[in-house]
């Protein structure tokens, strides 16, 4: 058994360095798309300024991608380094889309990023725009074969435990790619992605108008990032929506949490909009509930009823007891007995092994466990419910208001009078952080949702971390957090000083702090020689 | 044609193919990232100003992130074909390999950043970095290799939970430094190599001679390793096992230790000497076409060394992958330490098909980005180079 200290040490590193990580994820998914739809724009209409946009955003989307990179090295390596177990008990499936991200993904996206940045001279116009939609390709590609990986880790579908290698081992590659939480996962994310990038893109073209600077440049920007924005919010919601709907079927747990739902409720079932959840008590104060919704978001219909964490507790208590069924006879498998009755009982999809090894918390002897250690174990069974109700709201929250934002910016935008509207300018700069608010909150309630488990219903995240000593996970821990603080203190410097500079940063000679204001009357100045590589 | 397919997706065979996969991705690692990794170390010492710094970064800076993934990817297989050893190498090497990630981690932003700001300090101090994340890495992959020869103090307990009983400076033996040289000097010589066929004039210069002193102390060191293993290191040798279709659980054989077992594959198959005869001979080529100016060849042969050394440490470890001194019988083996035959299936699959396409879209990007870089080209597109 090893000490909670330790394991919740573990669990910080890697809950710091994977939001971490996520800081940056998001603005690369969604700005090298608007990279490459601003090119498209450029080499059909040849107009410069699409030229200078593609490049004073590119430089932006560098500096962010080249830290995406330096922490995406970490989260690779790090299941191995701290989640040692794990990476054994389930290597033989997580491994794969890992290992197939490197060979599709990674590949695809490093390669093209430095012909993107230093191509410009070297190809023509459409061979360097097919660079930068590869480079899209790519980054979209990581991220749909890291859900998949994720995805596997929330809705355990196609493997099965094996006696005769200690591990979980695939049965089906091709349910694990078609998992549909993986599916929803992936849309959903992605979509957060490009929120992100239209974002950030609104919020710094909307401080150019209030600055009344470039403005030609700032004008297009705004355009496109509103109405990528827009389509991007819309999706974001729909499949968010989705995504509670695939929970409903998979992880009620989480459901029920997300929606501190204490008891079950009879069909159909009421939406908690407001509320103060006590863990302690079981139950949640001041609740504000909408009749009906809770039912249709987590059916799709009126008539199912969902259940409550009280409930879910109580049938996790028999899981518990009939994992140890399953477990005696892993027991009996190792005490020499290789029977074929043995092996059927052992690799039965439903034997709920995983929930006897959630006693391996309390006791070394799962088979002679207490009921009081199996009560303590069912009861483990829920997270903390406070913060992901907490986690949810603001997040939906923030979709919401975002989808209003983009809609009026792209309202004022098609009536042309976008710059008269100073109010919603000021509103899309002050915005800037939301999207990567609401990414990592969604996170919070994905990740902590799942707890106990690193893989649902199948292994304990008590069980799957490495064997070290604190020591050594303190080290590497207060090693990350000096060097990611002093590396976002960096990136944030560089990217407020080159944003402030604006497409001045490119030395083409035409932009506000070169005295180059011919472009804020006229935008089609002809492409000039002197532009550089 | 279905028996050869039969064969070529057999158990046995897949996991022997996966044994190959993984040495093409090392070898993938150090022909391409490793001159990135040795132009690092080189960095503060052939640029003697900022702007000769800045032509070196930026002679790696358009392709150093690509070929970077060839090491991520050698994370992300060993984790799909060998999940034991992903498990085990990881976590028993938990210090060395966080120091590694901090290393690491200095370059992207060191090359990224670097150039963005024209204060001296932060230059120079990015510079610094850009050293550490080449020299590290190198001479730390070189300590983890040698000491695979040595074994490592490791074992499993019945739930396949394994412990690692040793410490970070346990790894720092004088056979596992001295394989950390010789990680180092190849991949600096492979670095100035490249620096020398992609730079011209005092920077070129200098290449040559640092081409010239690392071949020298590659080749010592090189040496004085091959004469330690013959002489003073005890083998591994695999006595009992549940054969090479059985499923992977290393606790199913029992291994032995001895003298000389380390080069019983040469007496067994001679042709496998020619792995570290293509060490020595291409260091002594690339040594020679570089005194030639014929950079080019030269890199060629400097290829050919890395290919010979990485090829001689798995054709000497072969079937053993990790084997452990404190519990030999936990040793790691292709025979014991890989997926299920499913999954190697399908990365094997997925390995044919993608592995050609990365090298065919990865030689037309080196194509598109051939030539020098100079002093010229730095203040022509001050703005726009790293
Ligand atoms: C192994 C696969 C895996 C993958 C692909 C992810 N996670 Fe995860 N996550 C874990 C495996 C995991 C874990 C090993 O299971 C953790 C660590 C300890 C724990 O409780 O779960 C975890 C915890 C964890 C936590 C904290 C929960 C807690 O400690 O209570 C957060 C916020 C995230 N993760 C966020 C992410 C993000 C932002 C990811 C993508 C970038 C991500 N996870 C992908
Ligand atoms: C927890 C598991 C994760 C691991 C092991 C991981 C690993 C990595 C690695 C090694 C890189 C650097 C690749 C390169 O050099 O190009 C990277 C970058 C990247 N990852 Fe992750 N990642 C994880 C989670 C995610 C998730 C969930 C997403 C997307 C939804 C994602 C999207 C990306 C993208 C787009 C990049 C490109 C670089 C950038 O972020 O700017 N990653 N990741
Ligand atoms: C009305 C709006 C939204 C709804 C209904 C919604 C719903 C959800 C749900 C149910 C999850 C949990 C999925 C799981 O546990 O597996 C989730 C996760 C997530 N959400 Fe949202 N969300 C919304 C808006 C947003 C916005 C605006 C963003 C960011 C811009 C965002 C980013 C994320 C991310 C990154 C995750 C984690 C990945 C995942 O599990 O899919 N969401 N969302």
């Amino acid at each position: 058994m090893m000490s909670e200290t330790f394991i919740e040490l573990s669990r910080l590193q890697f809950a710091m360095t994977a939001l971490y990580h996520f800081l940056f994820v998001p603005l690369t998914l969604g700005l090298s798309f608007l990279l490459a739809i601003m090119e498209s724009v450029y080499v059909m209409t040849g107009k410069p300024v699409y030229k200078d946009m593609v490049r004073f955003w590119g430089k932006l989307f560098g500096i962010n991608f080249a830290l995406g990179v330096a922490t995406g090295i970490t989260m690779e390596f790090q299941f191995g380094t701290n989640w040692a177990y794990y990476s054994h008990y389930v290597g033989d499936i997580f491994g794969t889309p890992l290992a197939i991200e490197g060979l599709m993904a990674f590949f695809l996206e490093s390669t093209f990023i430095g012909l993107f940045f230093f191509g410009w001279d070297r190809l023509s116009k459409t061979q360097h725009l097919t660079v930068t939609w590869l480079v899209a390709l790519g980054s979209n590609l990581s991220a749909l074969w890291i859900l998949i990986a994720n995805g596997w880790m929330q809705n355990p579908v196609g493997s099965a435990f094996n006696p005769d290698t200690m591990r979980m081992e695939m049965t089906s590659f091709s349910a694990m790619l078609f998992n549909p939480v993986a599916q929803v996962k992936f849309v959903h994310t992605v979509s957060a992605g490009y929120v992100t990038g239209a974002m950030f893109v609104l919020a710094i073209s909307a401080w150019y108008l209030l600055k009344r600077r470039d403005r030609a440049f700032a004008h297009r920007s705004f355009a496109i990032a509103a109405a990528f924005g827009l389509a991007s919010c819309l999706s974001v919601i729909t499949l968010g929506d989705e995504s509670g709907y695939e929970l409903g079927d998979v992880q009620k747990v989480k459901l029920a949490a997300i929606e501190a739902m204490w008891e079950t409720e009879p069909a159909p079932a009421a939406f908690t909009l407001f509320g103060f959840p006590n863990d302690a008590a079981m139950i949640t104060e001041h609740a504000v509930q909408i009749p009906y919704l809770m039912g249709l978001i987590a059916t799709r219909s009126l008539d199912q009823p969902i259940m409550g964490l009280k409930e879910l507790i109580a049938e996790n208590e028999t899981r518990i007891r009939r994992g140890m069924t399953a477990y005696t006879a892993l027991e009996q498998w190792r005490a020499g007995n290789h029977s074929d009755a043995l092996r059927t009982i052992l690799t039965a999809p439903y034997n709920d092994l995983g929930y006897a090894l959630l006693l391996k918390k309390y006791t070394p002897n799962v088979t002679t466990a207490s009921d009081e250690q199996i009560r303590q174990a069912a009861r483990d069974t829920v997270p903390r419910v406070a913060p992901l109700f907490w986690s949810f709201r603001l997040m939906v929250a923030f979709g919401f208001w975002m989808l209003l934002l983009f809609g009026l910016a792209f309202y004022y935008c098609a009536q042309r009078v976008i710059e008269h509207k100073r109010w919603l300018l000021w509103l899309a700069l002050l915005s800037l952080p939301l999207p990567w608010l609401s990414a990592e909150l969604g996170w919070v309630v994905a990740e902590y949702g799942r707890q106990p488990w690193t893989v649902s219903g199948m292994l304990p995240t008590h069980l799957s971390a490495s064997t070290l000593s604190i020591a050594q996970v303190a080290f590497s821990l207060s090693g990350f957090v000096l060097f990611y603080s002093a590396l976002l203190i960096v990136e944030l410097f560089l990217m407020i000083k080159y944003a402030r500079l604006g497409p001045s940063s490119l030395g083409t000679g035409r932009y506000h702090f070169e005295g180059g204001a011919a472009l804020t009357a006229q935008p089609a100045a002809p492409h000039s020689a002197t532009t550089q590589p | 044609m279905t028996d050869l397919l039969a064969f070529l997706l057999s158990y046995e065979t897949l996991r022997v193919i996966w044994w190959l996969f993984v040495g093409i991705l090392l070898i993938g690692f150090a022909i391409t990232d490793g001159f990135d990794l040795g132009v690092g170390t080189l960095l503060p010492f052939l640029g003697r100003n900022d702007e000769e710094r800045r032509v070196i970064i930026n002679v790696v800076g358009p392709t150093w992130e690509g070929n970077q993934v060839w090491f991520i990817l050698g994370g992300g297989a060993i984790f799909a074909a060998w999940p034991a050893v992903y498990a085990t190498a990881f976590s028993g090497f938990f210090v060395a390999l966080i120091l590694t990630l901090f290393a690491l981690i200095l370059r992207p932003v060191g090359f990224d950043y670097r150039s963005k700001l024209p204060d001296p300090r932060w230059r120079h101090f990015w510079d610094w970095g850009l050293f550490i994340g080449g020299a590290v890495p190198a001479l730390v992959f070189g300590v983890a290799f040698g000491n695979l020869f040595l074994g490592v103090p490791f074992h499993f307990d019945n739930d396949l939970r394994v412990e690692y009983t040793g410490s970070f400076f346990g790894l720092l033996n004088p056979f596992g430094l001295l394989s950390g040289i010789v990680s180092l000097a190849m991949l600096v010589m492979h670095g100035a190599i490249y620096l020398q066929l992609r730079t011209e004039g005092n920077i070129q210069q200098r290449a040559q001679h640092a081409v010239a002193r690392a071949a020298q102390v590659f080749l010592g060191a090189f040496a004085l390793a091959g004469l330690w293993l013959i002489i003073g290191v005890d083998g591994y040798r695999l006595e009992h096992f549940a054969g090479v279709t059985a499923p992977s659980n290393p606790l199913n054989k029992t291994v032995v230790r001895e003298g000389w077992a380390w080069l019983a594959h040469y007496g067994q198959h001679p042709w496998m000497l020619l792995a570290p005869i293509a060490g020595f001979a291409g260091a002594v080529l690339a040594w020679r076409c570089s005194q030639r100016q014929q950079p080019g060849r030269g890199f060629i042969a400097s290829a050919l060394t890395l290919a010979g050394v990485i090829l001689t440490a798995g054709f000497t470890l072969f079937p053993f992958i990790l084997p452990s001194s404190s519990d030999p019988n936990s040793s790691l083996t292709v025979w014991d330490a890989t997926s299920s035959h499913l999954t190697l299936k399908w990365m094997f699959g997925v390995t044919v098909i993608f592995l050609p396409i990365i090298l065919l879209y990865t030689s037309w990007v080196f194509s598109k980005l051939r030539g020098t870089v100079t002093v010229a080209q730095i203040h022509a597109a001050d703005k726009t180079l790293y």
